[in-house]
């Protein structure tokens, strides 16, 4: 049986309280909520805080609040997102993100929040410790190179959320409280294009809730590029969300790629969609454009330039979706499920 | 000795056949099935071994006096404690239990620290010391050609050669001159692995008179048994053990591994309970899973559609050690004659050593690979002769009752019944070739042993032993040494013993599985069980039930041969109102012939080869089987989407229907998975900075097995057309299933989308490459290129049986002739 | 390693409550098996990447060898153990040995936990609702149809029943 180490373990009922304990143990400490990303990697010794502080019974992180947008806690669970109405009827790329993040148990557990905080992963860390040994480890954990790409300055670890590029889609913006206050940053600015430093959220804040704006006019859509239908993290990730006017006409578009990248990248390939009418030409530009700065790396299950091949296609489905195309057909034979 | 001339062959039947719960269902479902891991023994300690963290490497030096001293410790043990060499096949006794100078594998193991906890014993092995010299690694066959030095081992044919094997039955060169088309190909199929759920667990204890016991995750206690026993110096007569329902198998399980060793010696030292339970990364080094194989296959055939003759190279990774890569090497030729009609047949073999993972047997061992080429090659030739490649392979079958060019014997065949009802079910003559694009379907067709000819250590003994046991309260425990895996084992025992004497399944009790009571059963493996194992559980149960009825019939003044022992009861043929309970008849036996116990063993025929490596291929009886997949495949992205199979396999008969069903389906279900996207791979580093040589991602994340949405809907038919070399007919079911399917998917993606990949797995990347050289003008088709030089030597030379052969081999051949000089 | 003290704690599983001490860093998963002698539940990979750990907390399905041991006080935990009343089997676990639903066995437990939350959801689930409610239990037996089978036919039992 693969051990956790030791840790100290406190569990707050409120943020504040989180927040004060963050700030008095330091950096050694850290949060701990439905625990699918955390506990994993503590087994294989890519983190061990001297304390956890769980989530958990915080219940104000697990409140869904209307408006004329939405606001998510962060420690709702994402089958809770999943199961929300609203989120799938007027966020739909946020219900298809959720819905397709590794099974059902592990939504059951896993939070909004923790999705959006996961850690940067890659084939050369995401691995025991002993095999990490076997290649002298690598920057991002207990060594000082990336095996990814040996010159390379900065770890290449890959964003590997699924719900970070639909939220930035989607225009989101998250609040972070620590014991100094609280600010709220457009999601899209939460990461840095670093594997290692990959959020700018600072180890005594605590994320607690996800705005998204007023949805009118909007549609979204999420495709997930994965082995399997269960399990595997994206090995690439299509988020597009566009704003129509009534005959049709983009007003606004925002396309996310997620798993191609130390974060989660915000394009411009939806600019070029403005002013226009989805049509098969205007489809084609904008998933060029995507897969011209899509930079997969080999790092991550399946062939690295086939990876780079099919974003263009892959743009295209969200696409045809949000144009009303009915690409059931097409979901079934990718994400294996109807979303 | 088979089943008494007196039985006649059954025609009703009261258990066999009927669709039925598993006698060992409820305890699968209730969480009570013990697997190893679930041992719980008083003052038990816990090991865990320290692995190599090189590829390839000379130990130096090891220093653990840390860990002795360390908090909880009670053991600490090195290659030093293990000087004796071991391996499951007598020819390579190549491992030992700890290295003793020198480690082969990243996770090779090392050194174990044995202590109250596993954390203790976790954090005590990163305290040991070892000085590693390193030694350059060898990371494929072809490295292993081009690299003789440094040698992995110091035994084999040359360099890092492990293995060669050369036969040729009949002048193959000149039936491919006389031959229409000669086609030549290359295919390669990539390693990859068991992946049970249960990790390897083992427990071992003495017992109150000092003698060890051994719990084990383990298909084959018997053969552990004999190897403990060497590898430990301790008499076999001391050492019991006891294999422990296996959380799957799949071939994984049927080594004995490192651990089982080093917790043995460890309870001897101790004197107390040892537990081991690997970790999964520790799964992935133990392997001993499928070979990585390249082949080269030069096949001749006539204008209508007839093989005349084939020369088959193959060239197989072995990784580390030798494990069971003899028999290995082998079986990639072996079998390669029994589904069509082969006249002449050349094999040579190669197998190498490398530093990875050793491989060895999975589900098929070593024949899906050759099967793989060969049914895509039959795809190829169809296409090129304008023949449906179903009706052709209907016209190539193989003949009951027939040899085979190698001197294999073959029994009952179903296969054209089998490849009637896929093409009839899939629609096949209305679809293939007539779906629109990026739709297709394709065929492929199998076949496999029922139990491997001779057992891994050469003896004449039962390959299987029944003992059954009956009392006055009514009570048959049976005994046999035969493994419940999850296939079914203990099922056909229980269902095969009942049938005989009339009583319900679920009133036999079993033992199975254990060295210190059991008759000697080989284990599981090979397709075996139902076959060697059913065989001796119906001549134990008609002696019994001879004595029974003999008793009986005194009793009911009537001549034993009117009785019927059915539900329960003995009775009169002619008047089932006359008659008794079947507990009442044991008391009368009981009485008449003192205490019930009766024994049943089987041996099977001896095949007629009589060449040196005759002894690989031949089976009592061999199963068949036919798939049809079809497959959907995007032309912009290469992602291929399976929706439905068909198979038929031809079961002679199926004993419990539900089980047989089950093994078909999951036999698919891997069989996909191989195809589309499970491989055991390995990862060198830039080799300036690093000497490492890694798998890939020894995960069960990353590994990747296809989950229920990844599974299509599958049709499954069984043809029975019972085997009269089997019991009851009953042939194979649990590894012939999957052979077709890795082929099928290769020909379902051409059918659709007109490119050949001619390796597996079978991945979008490479059907996206193959398309972009179809619309290129160059040839559709990814796999490999070349085949390098291999020593090969000269073949043994035989003469097939319809050339005048005898089953010899035949010294010093008139190659222009085809016969000896 | 600071201060290594046990843990304390009232744990109810299966309806029982029991109080037991361990070490914090214990997942529910070690917990069950280690100190609770609960050996039904399995382990395939202690990561969260197969499923057999799959046991049911305040009605969920989630992975015990994830779930802090730590965490789980006061909610309802339900395992193997727990499904059959007195020996009488729950439908779900006749229907699997009738079946074929479990072949070695091994991924079994989690997988009856796992439909058993379904069932309660939603009686009378489709096959297609049956695929995805399982997606997470890795089975290399079966190829899942006789698992689906058993599902539907333990659903029709309980149906029947109620």
């Amino acid at each position: 049986m693969m051990r956790l180490p030791w840790f100290g373990f406190h569990a707050p009922r409120t943020v504040a309280e989180a927040a004060k304990i963050l700030a008095d143990e330091g950096p050694q400490a850290m949060l701990i909520a439905g625990g699918t990303d955390l506990v994993p990697n503590m087994k294989r010794r890519h983190q061990s805080p001297q304390t956890l502080v769980s989530l958990r019974r915080v219940e104000e992180l697990k409140t869904i609040t209307n408006g004329s947008g939405l606001k998510l806690g962060a420690g709702l669970s994402l089958t809770e997102v999943i199961q929300s109405d609203k989120v799938r009827a007027a966020y739909t790329g946020l219900y298809q993100a959720a819905a397709q993040v590794a099974t059902v148990h592990l939504r059951n557990m896993g939070t909004l929040g923790g999705n959006l905080c996961l850690d940067t992963r890659c084939t050369y860390l995401n691995q025991n410790y002993e095999w990490r040994k076997a290649i002298d480890f690598c920057m991002k954990k207990d060594g000082d190179i990336c095996w990814v790409a040996t010159a390379s300055k900065r770890c290449l670890a890959v964003s590997s959320t699924d719900t970070a590029p639909a939220l930035i889609s989607l225009g989101a913006k998250v609040k972070l409280v620590s014991t100094q206050g609280e600010r709220e940053v457009l999601l899209a600015d939460l990461y840095n294009n670093d594997g290692i430093d990959y959020i700018v959220r600072r180890p005594d804040e605590v994320l607690t809730e996800i705005s998204l704006p007023d949805p009118a006019g909007w549609k979204s859509a999420y495709w997930k590029l994965r082995r399997r239908g269960a399990f595997d993290f994206p090995v690439l990730g299509v988020a597009a969300a566009i704003k129509f006017a009534p005959d049709g006409t983009v007003e606004a578009a925002r396309i996310a790629l997620g798993a191609v990248s130390s974060r989660p990248l915000a394009t411009k390939a939806g600019e070029s969609l403005i002013g226009k009418k989805l049509t098969d030409e205007t489809i084609a530009a904008a998933g060029a454009k995507a897969q011209n700065v899509a930079k997969p790396m080999d790092n991550t299950d399946l062939d690295i330039y086939w990876r780079k091949d099919v974003v263009s296609s892959f743009v295209g489905y969200a696409l045809r979706e949000l144009r009303g195309d009915d690409m059931r057909d097409t979901r079934m034979r990718i994400a294996r499920v109807a979303l | 000795m088979n089943a008494p001339d007196k039985l006649k062959p059954r025609t009703r039947f009261d258990t066999v056949g009927k669709p039925r719960r598993r006698v060992d269902g409820r305890a699968k479902v209730t969480g009570l099935t013990r697997f190893a891991d679930d041992i719980v023994l008083p003052r038990m300690v816990h090991c865990k071994l320290l692995r190599s963290p090189h590829p390839h490497a000379v130990i130096e030096s090891i220093d653990c006096s840390k860990a002795k001293t360390f908090p909880g410790v009670h053991l600490v043990l090195t290659g030093k404690d293990f000087p004796v060499s071991f391996g499951i096949l007598p020819v390579t006794q190549d491992e030992y239990a700890l290295a003793n100078e020198r480690v082969r594998y990243v996770g090779d193991p090392v050194a174990a620290v044995i202590a109250k906890d596993e954390q203790s014993a976790d954090a005590a092995l990163g305290l040991i010391e070892v000085k590693y010299r390193l030694l350059n690694t060898v990371a494929s066959a072809e490295e292993a050609l081009a690299n003789p030095e440094p040698r992995i081992h110091d035994y084999g044919e040359q360099g890092n050669i492990h293995r060669l094997q050369a036969f040729e039955f009949g002048d193959v060169e000149e039936a491919l001159k006389g031959s229409d088309h000669v086609f030549e190909d290359l295919f390669f199929f990539e390693g990859n692995t068991h992946l049970p759920l249960e990790q390897h667990a083992s427990v071992a204890a003495p017992d109150g008179e000092g003698k060890l016991t051994l719990w084990s995750s383990t298909q084959v206690p018997h053969y552990i048994h004999r190897a403990l026993s060497r590898a430990l110096r301790i008499p076999a007569a001391h050492i019991r053990v006891i294999a422990c329902p296996n959380g799957g198998g799949f071939g994984g399980k049927c080594d004995l591994h490192n651990h089982e060793i080093v917790v043995s010696r460890a309870s001897m030292i101790l004197g107390r309970p040892v537990k081991v339970c690997l970790t999964r990364e520790e799964v992935f080094y133990m392997h001993r899973g499928r070979h990585p194989v390249l082949m080269k296959m030069r096949t001749g055939v006539t204008r209508d559609g007839k093989l005349t003759g084939m020369h088959l190279q193959t060239l197989l990774d072995g990784g580390g050690y030798g494990s069971y890569g003899v028999a290995s090497t082998f079986y990639t030729g072996a079998l390669q004659t029994v589904t069509y009609e082969l006249p002449r047949y050349k094999f040579d073999a190669c197998r190498t050593f490398t530093n990875k993972p050793p491989c060895g047997p999975k589900r098929g061992h070593g024949t899906p690979q050759p099967r793989f080429g060969q049914e895509v090659q039959l795809d190829k030739i169809a296409e090129k002769l304008g023949f449906d490649p179903a009706e052709m392979r209907l016209n190539m079958a193989a003949k009951p009752d027939s040899l085979t060019a190698n001197w294999l014997k073959i029994g009952s065949i179903g296969l054209e019944e089998c490849i009637r009802q896929v093409v009839d079910h899939s629609d096949w003559k209305k679809k293939r070739a007539q779906l629109p694009p990026g739709r297709g379907l394709g065929i492929a067709c199998g076949s496999y042993l029922c139990g491997a000819g001779l057992p891994i250590y050469w003896n004449k003994m039962p390959q299987s032993g029944v003992q059954i046991l009956a009392d006055r309260s009514g009570q048959v425990t049976v005994f046999c040494g035969a493994t419940e895996i999850g296939q079914g084992s203990d099922d056909m025992l229980a269902a095969f013993v009942a049938e005989v004497l009339g009583i319900d399944a679920f009133d036999v009790r079993l033992v199975t599985g254990d060295t210190g009571l059991t008759p000697v059963d080989l284990g599981s493996y090979s397709s075996r069980v139902t076959v060697m194992m059913g065989h001796a559980a119906i001549q134990a149960a008609e002696r019994l039930r001879e004595m029974i009825a003999d008793a009986a019939a005194m009793e009911l003044e009537v001549s034993p041969e009117r009785l019927v022992m059915a539900q329960g009861r003995v009775f009169l043929a002619e008047d089932p109102s006359k008659g008794m309970t079947f507990a009442e008849a044991v008391v009368f036996a009981e009485t008449k012939y003192g205490t019930l116990g009766t024994v049943g063993s089987y041996s099977p025929p001896r095949g007629p080869g009589r060449f040196k490596g005759a002894g690989v291929g031949p089976s009592p009886a061999y199963s068949y089987t036919a798939v049809v997949v079809e497959a959907e495949v995007d032309q912009n992205t290469g992602w291929i989407h399976v929706p439905r199979i068909w198979v038929a396999h031809d079961i002679g008969r199926a004993v419990n229907p539900v089980l047989a069903r089950g093994q078909v389906e999951g036999s698919i279900y891997m069989g996909l998975g191989e195809a589309l996207m499970e491989e055991q791979i390995f990862r060198r580093l830039p080799p300036k900075m690093s000497h490492a040589l890694v798998h890939k991602f020894p995960s069960m994340l990353e590994y990747k097995s296809l989950t229920s949405l990844d599974m299509p809907e599958v049709f499954t038919y069984l043809v029975e057309d019972p085997d009269p070399n089997c019991p009851f007919g009953a042939k194979e079911v649990g590894q012939g299933p999957l052979l077709p399917v890795m082929p099928a998917v290769a020909n379902a993606v051409y059918d659709a989308v007109g490119v050949r990949i001619d390796e597996v797995p079978i991945t979008p990347d490479k059907v996206l490459r193959a398309l972009e050289r179809k619309a290129k003008g160059e040839t559709p088709r990814v796999g490999p290129d070349h085949f390098p030089s291999v020593p090969y030597p000269t073949p043994i030379y035989v003469k097939t049986p319809w050339e005048g052969g005898d089953g010899n081999e035949t010294k010093s051949v008139d190659r222009k002739h085809g016969v000896a000089a | 390693m600071q201060a290594m003290q046990q843990v304390h704690l009232k744990l109810k599983v299966n309806g029982e409550e029991a109080e037991v001490s361990f070490a914090p860093y214990k997942t529910l998963l070690e917990v069950l098996r280690e100190d609770m002698f609960l050996t039904g539940t399995k382990h395939g990979c202690e990561l969260g990447e197969c499923g057999a750990c799959a046991v049911l907390v305040d009605g969920q399905p989630l992975l015990a060898c994830l779930e802090l041991a730590v965490e789980c006080e006061g909610r309802a935990i339900e395992t193997v153990e727990g499904l059959a009343t007195g020996s009488e089997l729950h439908p779900l676990q006749a229907a699997f040995a009738d079946l074929g639903g479990a072949q070695c066995g091994y991924c079994t437990p989690g997988i009856l936990m796992t439909a058993k939350a379904l069932l309660e959801k939603e009686p009378d689930p489709s096959r297609e609702r049956i695929r995805e409610a399982v997606s997470g239990n890795l089975c290399r037996c079966t190829g899942y149809q006789q698992i689906y089978e058993s599902i539907e036919e333990g659903a029709r039992r309980m149906r029947e029943e109620a």
